[in-house]
């Protein structure tokens, strides 16, 4: 019976180490083609006609100019007379043209009359928002009313949000959609499912997913938001079809692109929070609302991380004509995040705890992971400098520039998903894996190599990574971080039985039996009496003429992988209070993830969470105008993404060792993006005295808050 | 040149003004339905000859990457869409459009640009290079080897636009301060949140001093 | 972007004949950073583009010791920022251009450009005209989201701010600027070169749609002090959201004049008397400043959501008023 399990550290010859990433020279030469990238011969490209209406219904439509103009091959109507349509930008004529400015001529011909009805677009109260608001049942645990009632201190002022942001992937949702032939497709997708995607294509297409062959190498950012082909994905094909099958390439433009691609819900509640004179929380209660537009939307998890023992809780989804939500790196995290370690380290300030105090004094209410958070925050309050620099709230030195110090800590599961691989070894010792898997940019290529060639003893240069294709084995969707669990999982024990073969083949020849061998340092070679050997390509001829192809499983014998992480961030800032500018001076995160595979990429990932958390805390907003019903900033210009300039210095931990690396490893996607927003408004309130409630924290926000609180607050 | 504008050259020969009305009526006309039409006209304004291009097709020649390349473009057609769509020279990224995020850096004539907004008929006679130019052979160019040793890149969109950003920035300040480094390439965005890798990868071509 | 016909001349004679008597016929290209993206977005839509970066004499930049300093046209800001002799008899202007947008930008966009670039208004920008109005022509811009829109000038119908960074500081440093047109060269001082449109068919600037503008001309600092203050929410690729320019003359240590302008508060690079006064005959400490910025804000009025630009334009003043002195 094979052994499975994760080898120890002195058996890693690549697990763990720093190992750049093995698509980089690709990407970094303009190699690398991304489905956007991808030019079928004779394609089309395709526009589309969107609604300039949040709200209305389809009156007349008049494409008969359009049809007429010189290059354009397909005009399809998309959604007919009468329809209505539920947000501004959605799809409602699609044309294909032999190059892009034609099919935007042509669009631009087209006529549609519209009969507009009330919109919504706005989510701030959900008061105004009718019969759009759907209030939930309330949830309650324990006696919340006698708890705040028996508590000595409660904390009333609470009210905390954060506004519906998008997920700007820089590569556009999109694909390019062929027909070979009558009955097969072929797509090249900008996906985070890969295996997945035909499946959601057949229904609607009518065509058997088998028919469907979907194509991607590189994918340029999808954050949770390309789960799906979506409408404009099937309405390509049916473009491509109408177009006598030729290639057509829809990808949205940048102004579609976040209008229409994703959003990630808001969120706002108002909370009181009840304590003993010691720190010990008791009772929680929270009204919160949001939207995640037309479906309403997901309600956070509130109090976050922290069990509080009695809770009241009610949430709204408050439906409106935004464009739908998507699942963003985390779904409903950021949000339960920034409400709770905002209204904690609120009632800190109001014991005047050193907030640090605060949370360690609560922090077995956070359960099974309580001790990690106690080590991670021991260590990052030393990487701060938290016992030197923090101070109670408001800093008093003079002179505009005011600094403070904020924490959160997070959570997430991060269990490996369903995944299969095929591992190949030919007789002259080269090795490929192949598995219908994608590589968001976190390194799954590398780490799928760094798996296969460490077990079987081989430099990664020794094994082909063959992923993005849905002829491969099938392999889960990239989201909630659950691709490394699973690719890591099957790809190991694919290539621990694929390295079991080639010990049994060359056993007979190293006078030793297959479990005494061991692959290392590219030898097949006796664990006691290493001096008996083979080289790799000496024992896979042993395979005789034939190569071996093995399927690694995910879920499999022995489990390979954990799940649940706990992170901690800790946040110091700088803000002017002059003017409401914030600044980063630093942020720290220390975060575990189990067996890391690749120390540098991982690394990556959590820095990258950093960033885009500056990002939403500070800049990023979907600025929806009620008059219009449209998104005012569809643009990159004022949907604003930190610079290299905004983003401080970065301090990134991982913990690694013993009570870690034995857990396999687990995703890193979604945990470090969880506390950014709220460690940054935490230190924004250390720094300046008050809280700014809702994120982004642009100046505005930060005046406005400073004006209320007015005390200290000098003009200038 | 159209079979039919003749006439109007002749006008527009004769016109103190160098235009014509019909000049114009005519050309807002056609701007509904682009004539795929080849070539240029000459008209006479100032007392001289000048030519005017499209608004249809017309050929162009560019020099990009000291390689001749030559596609027949609308003159609206810009310099980063003629790379991709003509060329197939894709290392230059569509992302914002508007000189705004910078995946589709080009440098020309040693500056670095924003080609979704330069024209490729305005770039005729300069001489371009995109980030396919940098690499020589399967060998990277120091700034890409840094970017892959500091693993300055995640999806990649960003990337190659961010080296090319980043080879000007080193051509122009060889030995940067972090100070500098926030304006000199604030002008290209990453999503993914790779800025940690491109500061090391930066100073680890200042370090090297062997940018070039 | 709809088709258009590109010709390239090689003379401001040809340049005044190709273009028209409407914007609707014809735009002169120089940068094209704004003008092209404006084209995407259908904001605008010439029938004819004329380049006119071939044109030799937009070109070029000098310092004459007694009209001071000529900026061509076709100058790029980059070029602005990293020429020595700027950098040495202005610094403020090297500084101020070196920190606009970023590189790209910078090596792309011309003076002439910068100077007559159109405003970033979000309501403008997506097809509701520079007035920002609605299909039964009233404005957007009171009861929308104006978080970015003017807080001086702003009684209607224009809301927009005038979006150039280098406006208010050539403004203040006295600039003129030369246009070309079919009568002949013209001279203006650059403050009176921005209006506030009452009507759609008006624009910002006073540029007809058959001028070009050739150069600007800034007189010599003597020895004035001058600064720029900008408040940017992004370090980079971001437009502030207010900014002063300050030049100061002194009489030892009394400032004997003024000249205070504001950027991205108003329609126009907005000049305020109030602030000049401020400093007139006083000694410049953070009082003085502080009443300066008070000064300058005075009639300053909030649409709405934009009332923290008053408490930003008003550190702006103080602080360039300081970095100055």
């Amino acid at each position: 019976m094979a052994e499975y399990k994760w080898p120890e550290a002195d058996k890693r010859a690549l697990i763990g180490k720093r190992i750049s990433r093995i698509d980089g020279p690709d990407k970094v030469s303009g190699r690398a083609k991304y489905s956007y990238d991808i030019k079928r011969p004779g394609v089309l490209y395709a526009r589309m006609l969107r609604s300039p209406h949040a709200h209305a219904k389809i009156v007349s439509i008049d494409i008969t100019a359009a049809e007429k103009m010189p290059g354009v091959k397909a005009v399809r109507i998309i959604q007919e007379v009468g329809k209505e349509i539920k947000w501004a930008g959605d799809d409602i004529v699609g044309v294909a043209a032999i190059d892009e400015a034609a099919a935007e001529d042509a669009v631009r011909a087209i006529k549609v009359q519209y009969e507009i009805l009330p919109h919504l677009v706005i989510d701030t109260d959900p008061q105004n928002a009718g019969d759009n608001a759907k209030p939930t049942a309330a949830v309650t645990q324990g006696d919340p009313a006698a708890n705040f009632a028996a508590a000595d201190v409660v904390s009333t002022e609470g009210f905390y949000g954060n506004h519906v942001i998008t997920h700007c992937c820089l590569e556009a949702h999109g694909m390019t959609t062929e027909w070979s032939d009558d009955k097969n497709l072929l797509v090249h997708p900008s996906t985070q499912n890969v295996s997945g995607t035909a499946a959601q294509m057949a229904t609607p297409l009518e065509t058997p997913a088998t028919n469907i062959r979907v194509h991607q190498d590189h994918i340029g950012g999808g954050f949770g938001s390309k789960f799906g082909p979506d409408s404009w994905g099937i309405e390509c094909a049916r473009i491509s079809k109408q177009a006598g099958g030729k290639p057509v390439k829809l990808f949205l433009e940048r102004a579609a692109e976040l209008m229409v691609a994703g959003a990630r819900p808001s969120s706002y509640a108002q909370v009181k929070v009840g304590a003993k004179k010691d720190g010990t929380l008791v009772a929680w209660d929270s009204v919160s609302w949001g939207t995640g537009g037309p479906g309403g939307g997901g309600s956070p998890p509130l109090p976050y991380v922290f069990n509080i023992p009695h809770q009241h809780k009610q949430h709204t989804a408050i439906a409106n004509n935004i464009g739908p939500a998507r699942a963003w790196r985390a779904p409903n995290h950021p949000q339960g995040c920034l409400i709770t370690m905002s209204a904690l380290e609120d009632m800190a300030a109001h014991l005047q705890m050193n907030a640090l105090d605060f949370f360690l004094k609560n922090i077995d209410l956070t359960g099974p992971r309580a001790q990690v958070y106690r080590d991670e925050l021991k260590i990052a309050a030393d990487l701060i400098g938290w016992q030197k620099h923090w101070h109670q709230r408001g800093d008093k030195t003079a002179g505009p520039i005011k600094r403070g110090l904020g924490l959160s800590i997070h959570t997430w599961g991060g269990a490996g998903h369903a995944s299969d691989c095929d591992i190949t070894i030919q007789p002259d010792g080269s090795v490929e894996l192949k598995m219908g898997t994608q590589d968001l940019g976190v390194g799954t290529r590398t780490a799928l190599a760094i798996v296969v060639a460490d077990t079987l003893g081989l430099p990664l240069t020794g094994v082909r990574i063959l992923i993005g294709d849905n002829s491969y084995p099938v392999s889960g969707p990239s989201g909630g971080s659950t691709t490394i669990g699973g690719i890591s999982a099957s790809s190991r024990r694919g290539a621990v039985d694929a390295r079991d073969l080639i010990f049994a083949k060359a056993a007979p020849a190293l006078e030793a039996k297959p479990e005494e061998l061991e692959a290392w340092g590219g030898m097949v070679r006796v664990k006691t009496d290493p001096s008996r050997s083979l080289t790799w390509a000496q024992a896979c001829a042993k395979l005789g003429g034939m190569p071996i192809t093995v399927r690694g499983k995910n879920p499999g014998p022995e489990k390979l992988n954990d799940q649940g992480v706990g992170g901690v961030q800790m946040a110091d800032v700088s803000v002017d209070v002059e003017t409401g500018i914030v600044k980063i001076n630093k942020i720290v995160a220390v975060q575990d993830c189990g067996l890391i595979i690749d120390l540098k990429t991982a690394e990556s990932q959590v820095y990258g969470a950093l960033i885009m958390g500056v990002t939403y805390a500070l800049y990023e907003e979907k600025i929806m105008d009620q008059q219009t019903g449209t998104m005012l900033n569809p643009n990159m210009e004022f949907y604003k993404l930190a610079g290299l300039g905004d983003i401080g210095e970065l301090v990134v931990h991982m913990m690694t060792g013993k009570g870690y690396d034995e857990r396999g490893p687990i995703g890193l996607g979604e945990p470090p993006t969880v506390s950014p927003g709220a460690v940054i408004s935490n230190a924004v309130a250390n720094a300046i005295g008050v809280r700014v409630p809702t994120l982004p924290l642009t100046p505005d926000q930060v005046l406005a808050a400073l004006e209320k609180k007015g005390g200290n607050h000098a003009r200038i | 040149m159209h079979d039919d504008e003749k006439d109007d050259d002749q006008d527009l020969n004769q016109s103190h003004s160098g235009f014509s009305r019909r000049d114009f009526l005519k050309v807002g006309g056609i701007s509904l339905s682009v004539p795929l039409v080849i070539g240029s006209r000459t008209i006479r304004v100032a007392g001289s000859d000048v030519k005017v291009y499209g608004p249809g097709k017309v050929p162009i020649s560019l020099n990009i990457n000291a390689k001749k390349y030559a596609a027949e473009v609308e003159p609206r057609m810009t310099l980063l869409d003629t790379l991709r769509n003509e060329f197939e020279l894709t290392g230059a990224k569509r992302v914002c459009d508007r000189a705004t995020c910078g995946a589709c850096t080009v440098i020309i004539d040693g500056k670095s640009v924003y080609s979704c907004t330069v024209l490729a008929i305005d770039t005729q006679n300069k001489k371009i290079t995109t980030v396919e130019g940098l690499t020589d052979g399967e060998n990277l160019h120091p700034v890409q080897q840094a970017f892959v040793d500091n693993d300055a890149q995640q999806c990649g969109f960003c990337t190659p636009g961010f080296v090319v950003a980043c080879k000007a920035f080193l051509d122009k300040h060889p030995h940067p301060t972090p100070e500098e480094l926030g304006t000199g390439l604030g002008g290209n965005l990453c999503r993914c949140g790779t800025y940690m890798g491109i500061r090391a990868a930066v100073m680890q071509v200042a370090k090297g001093g062997q940018n070039g | 972007m709809r088709a258009f016909e590109y010709t390239s001349p090689e003379n401001v004679d040809q340049a005044l004949h190709l273009l028209g008597n409407t914007w609707e016929d014809a735009a002169p290209l120089a940068g094209g950073t704004d003008l092209l993206a404006l084209m995407k977005d259908d904001i605008v839509s010439p029938r004819r583009l004329v380049n006119i970066k071939e044109i030799g004499a937009l070109r070029g930049l000098s310092i004459d010791a007694k009209r001071g300093l000529r900026i061509g046209a076709l100058v790029t800001i980059q070029e602005l920022a990293d020429n020595p002799k700027v950098a040495h008899a202005y610094p403020v202007i090297a500084k101020t251009a070196n920190e606009i947008a970023g590189p790209q930008i910078r090596n792309m966009a011309t003076i002439g450009g910068n100077l007559c670039q159109r405003p970033r208004c979000w309501y403008y920008r997506s097809g509701h005209g520079l007035l920002a109005r609605d299909e039964k022509g009233q404005s957007l811009v009171p009861g929308g989201d104006n978080r970015y829109h003017a807080i001086l000038g702003n009684t209607g119908p224009a809301f927009f701010v005038s979006p150039s960074t280098l406006a208010p500081l050539f403004i203040a440093l006295r600039a003129v600027v030369r246009l070309v047109g079919p009568r002949g060269p013209r001279e203006i001082p650059l403050e009176k070169f921005y209006l506030i449109p009452k009507t759609e068919s008006e624009r910002e600037h006073d540029l007809k749609p058959n001028e070009i503008v050739t150069e600007v001309i800034i007189p010599l600092l003597g020895g004035a002090r001058a600064a720029t203050y900008e408040v940017r929410h992004k370090e980079a690729m971001e437009w502030p959201l207010a900014l002063a320019s300050v030049v100061l003359n002194m009489k030892g240590k009394t400032v004997s004049s003024a000249r205070v302008l504001l950027g991205h508060v108003a329609p126009v690079p907005w000049r305020s008397a109030e602030a000049e006064a401020a400093l007139v005959g006083n000694q410049i400490s953070e009082a003085v400043a502080r009443a300066a910025g008070e000064a300058a804000v005075a009639n300053a009025k909030s649409l709405g959501r934009n009332g923290y630009k008053i408490q930003v334009a008003r550190v702006a003043v103080k602080r360039a008023i300081l970095a100055a002195a």
